[in-house]
């Protein structure tokens, strides 16, 4: 048969072989990610949303390290139990400075998108010490470790100007002040908290770990951890004008 | 070929008495090429470990310099070994064909496999008995979690796949693969990816991308390594023998391609500097979830389940001693499936922020799946006509047409497991997990070590395996422990997915979170036993493959090699 027998020139010649792969690969990637770059859903800007400050990059920079992202999603789904369980539904803009998404794929413990404020500082570090000293059946690894760990300033300039390329909008300020800013956020009364307020005015500063010495790993990834979904006001969010 | 060889120019050149004995050629433009830039990059290593102050990008760098300044040194031993001469490409007629790299990656498989297989039992036996975690950074279920899923589809199944690829192009095309390095320089450096990825998880190192979690500076080396290989495998079709490409060379070739588009795509990066380990993604939010999905599924598609069709499409009509059932279905089939499996990935997102349309889409399209996905289950299966009593005798072939059989049930699983209103119970479940493992363990497991069976006697030139009796038992016992692993996570996801949602008579949420978690202990026993009954069966292959190349009755002489299949008219 005819039509059978043109199929041969892709059996014959590796060249028109591989260009017909690539051409059918290519098709659908084009049509399901490019729209993703205007469609105005996906690119909203929402009351609330600012870039990460450097303590709380940190501390999200620890939470990719330790793959917390395998066992929690951030990403809560628009169905009646999660709206209960976890809270408002999540945003795009929510996720719109997370270089890469933290959505995660799996539950093994409960969603994270909206932890922030639910529980007290103590709590979590109490909590990221020994789960189980609070949650008895809980499944979660302990980490000790981060009380122990100094964070780490040296770079952290360097980080946040690697998130102003890829399209962070940190101010030049921010950026040059990083180093500083980072320590200040935990250290309540110093100096750098002051400049710290000044620079980034709708965050928290605290002694995160209740460790007054030194600002250690616990201090970023628990400050991380509670700024998670609280910087939409949802009680001044308009859902039917961003419904999806 | 790539890279032509300047050797046989300087022939006549007498560089002296003692060099007069033996042919003395100049270094080939491959090995002085890949000298160079070997060079360059242990330079460029040993700069970067001196002036980060990041331990984990020194230690790395200093591995990075050890091995390319080990790798320099290797390829001038080598040349000063055999003076410079070219290998022929026949001896009495007959394709000399390089099978070197083949051995190495399918050892490299093995060893891989057995210890992807073990990790992944003790985080199984970690979310039974959380204390196994220790409470160190290094033995935690978040750092052991990707260097388990790495180890079984990069390392185990990435060997497997370069170690058949190389084999199979060869011989369908009657022809040696192009140039003395090369080969090396691919199956070498992706182990060396391997190497670079699995330490970097251990010591915290991850861009936090499933399935593409290695930082920017080992997706760079990767990038090269496949590069390369594309031109090896392009470069053997190019000097082939046969007039048509075999089928299997098409899914490899699909393979090599679009995994190259997609890892690039996915892993656009900006390091923090060229002295860290750290880098953040290009890609954000939405487009970073959609970006990295598409290739999420399409690892899926195109490393597990591509690559994976052209080892059935060579070893099972092989092994059954028949030809491919259907060249039409073949045709149509292959086009299909890898023109469809690309747009599945949004089926990974519904109910998120990314738009309706993407999710439902991608859904559409994994429905539509179903149908290439079974036709290349149809036509492997169907090969088996006419020798289905080989079933009875030959564990190897069982065990590949179980796969097969493994292929389209997960197949058949995972359009389902797409759509809407199913996915909002199993998304976050423990059902998803179970689905990849019935996709994992059975069919890219079973098709694997079917395989590896078959590839050890031909490689090693035995007349067979040491112990059928043997393989009989891993088939037997992996068998079991998929069907403990699967049922449990069925059981265990669906339970939970329902927990999460249901109500009290009061109209209250009627399970806390904890309460669904301890609700899954006992099939997280019954999980982890399923799943170190895996492991038992790969530990008595690895003897079995031991005992043939060490101890196995060597093929006769007289006998012809292996020749390749019959076209699969």
């Amino acid at each position: 048969m005819s039509a059978w027998k043109k199929h041969e020139i892709f059996e014959k010649n590796s060249f028109v072989l591989l260009v017909g792969i690539l051409v059918a690969v290519a098709v659908g990637g084009l049509v399901e990610i490019a729209p993703l770059f205007y469609l105005k859903s996906t690119i909203e800007k929402t009351e609330g949303m600012r870039p990460y400050t450097p303590l709380e990059l940190a501390g999200r920079d620890i939470y990719i390290r330790e793959g917390c992202y395998l066992c929690h999603s951030q990403m809560i789904r628009p169905m009646r139990d999660e709206l209960e369980r976890y809270g408002h539904f999540s945003l795009a803009a929510e996720s719109m400075y997370d270089h890469p998404f933290q959505w995660g794929s799996k539950r093994t413990g409960p969603d994270l998108a909206r932890v922030g404020g639910k529980y007290s500082d103590d709590w979590h570090v109490e909590h990221l010490v020994n789960p189980r000293s609070l949650v008895p059946a809980s499944i979660m690894p302990g980490y000790p470790f981060l009380a122990e760990n100094r964070v780490n300033a040296r770079d952290i300039k360097a980080h946040l100007s690697a998130n102003a390329i890829v399209g962070v909008p940190y101010t030049e300020e921010q950026i040059e002040n990083a180093a500083s800013d980072l320590l200040g956020q935990a250290m309540p009364d110093s100096d750098a908290a002051y400049d710290f307020e000044e620079r980034w005015p709708s965050a928290k500063v605290r002694d995160f770990d209740g460790n007054p010495r030194e600002v250690t790993e616990m201090d970023a990834l628990v400050a991380y951890l509670q700024v998670l979904g609280t910087m939409v006001d949802f009680s001044i969010y308009d859902d039917a004008a961003n419904a999806r | 070929m790539v890279v032509p060889s300047l050797a046989p120019c300087m022939d006549s050149k007498n560089w002296g008495a003692e060099m007069a004995q033996k042919k003395t050629g100049l270094v080939s433009l491959e090995e002085g090429g890949f000298a160079i830039f070997l060079v360059l990059l242990a330079f460029a290593c040993i700069i970067i470990a001196g002036k980060t102050f990041d331990q984990v990008m020194a230690f790395h760098a200093g591995l990075g310099a050890l091995l390319a300044a080990v790798s320099v040194f290797l390829i001038f031993k080598n040349y000063f070994d055999d003076g410079g001469e070219p290998i022929p490409a026949e001896i009495d007629g007959k394709p000399n064909y390089n099978m070197g790299p083949v051995k190495f990656g399918t050892i490299a498989a093995m060893f891989w496999g057995l210890a992807g297989f073990t990790v992944g039992l003790v985080i199984a036996l970690q979310l039974a008995w959380p204390a196994l975690n220790f409470d160190l950074p290094w033995t935690n279920f978040g750092r052991l979690r990707p260097l388990h899923t790495s180890a079984v589809i990069f390392a185990f199944g990435g060997n497997v796949l370069l170690a058949t690829s190389m084999y199979v192009v060869q011989r369908t095309c009657r022809v040696r693969m192009p140039g003395k390095i090369l080969p090396w320089f691919v199956i070498l450096g992706y182990n060396v990816f391997i190497l670079i990825a699995g330490t970097g998880y251990l010591l915290g190192v991850t861009q936090s991308k499933e399935y593409a979690e290695p930082e920017w500076y080992a997706d760079l080396w990767l990038t090269i390594v496949w590069v390369m290989y594309l031109f090896l495998f392009l470069g053997t079709l190019w000097k082939r023998k046969e007039p048509h490409i075999y089928v299997a060379n098409w899914f490899y070739l699909a393979f090599i391609v679009t995994i190259a588009m997609l890892h690039i795509t996915n892993n656009l990066t900006i390091p923090v500097s060229i002295y860290s380990t750290k880098s953040y993604i290009v890609w954000s939010g939405v487009q970073d979830a959609m970006v990295q999905w598409w290739y999420g599924h399409n690892a899926v598609g195109f490393f597990l389940t591509a690559g994976f069709l052209a080892i059935m499409y060579y070893f099972i009509p092989k092994q059954a001693d028949r030809p491919v059932y259907s060249y039409r279905l073949s045709i149509v089939h292959f086009w299909a499936l890898i023109f469809i499996y690309i747009w599945a990935g949004p089926h990974h997102l519904h109910y998120t922020a990314l738009p309706q349309w993407a999710s439902t889409l991608g859904a559409t399209f994994s429905i539509i799946l179903w149908m290439p996905s079974w036709g290349g289950m149809i036509n492997g299966l169907m090969t088996l006509s006419g020798a289905w009593d080989k079933l009875r005798t030959d564990p190897v072939l069982r065990m590949m047409v179980v796969s097969v059989a493994f292929y389209g049930m997960s197949t058949f699983e995972g359009p389902l497991m797409s759509l809407r209103s199913v996915n909002s119970l199993s998304h976050y479940t423990d059902w998803t997990i179970g689905h990849v493992h019935s996709g994992a363990l059975g069919w890219v497991g079973y098709i694997s070590f079917g395989a590896i069976y078959c590839l050890v006697p031909w490689l090693w030139n035995k007349r067979g395996l040491y112990s059928l009796k043997l393989v009989n038992w891993h088939f037997w016992l992996s068998t079991l422990g998929i069907v403990l692993y699967i049922t449990a996570m069925w059981v265990s996801g669906i339970m939970q997915g329902l927990m999460w949602r249901a109500y009290d008579s009061l109209g209250f949420l009627e399970y806390s979170f904890v309460e669904t978690v301890e609700a899954m202990h006992p099939f997280y026993i019954i999980r982890a036993l399923g799943g170190a009954l895996f492991v038992v069966g790969a530990v008595i292959m690895a003897y079995n493959l031991w005992m043939t190349v060490r101890h196995g009755e060597a093929e006769e002489a007289d006998t012809t090699p292996v020749g390749s299949l019959a076209p699969a008219e």
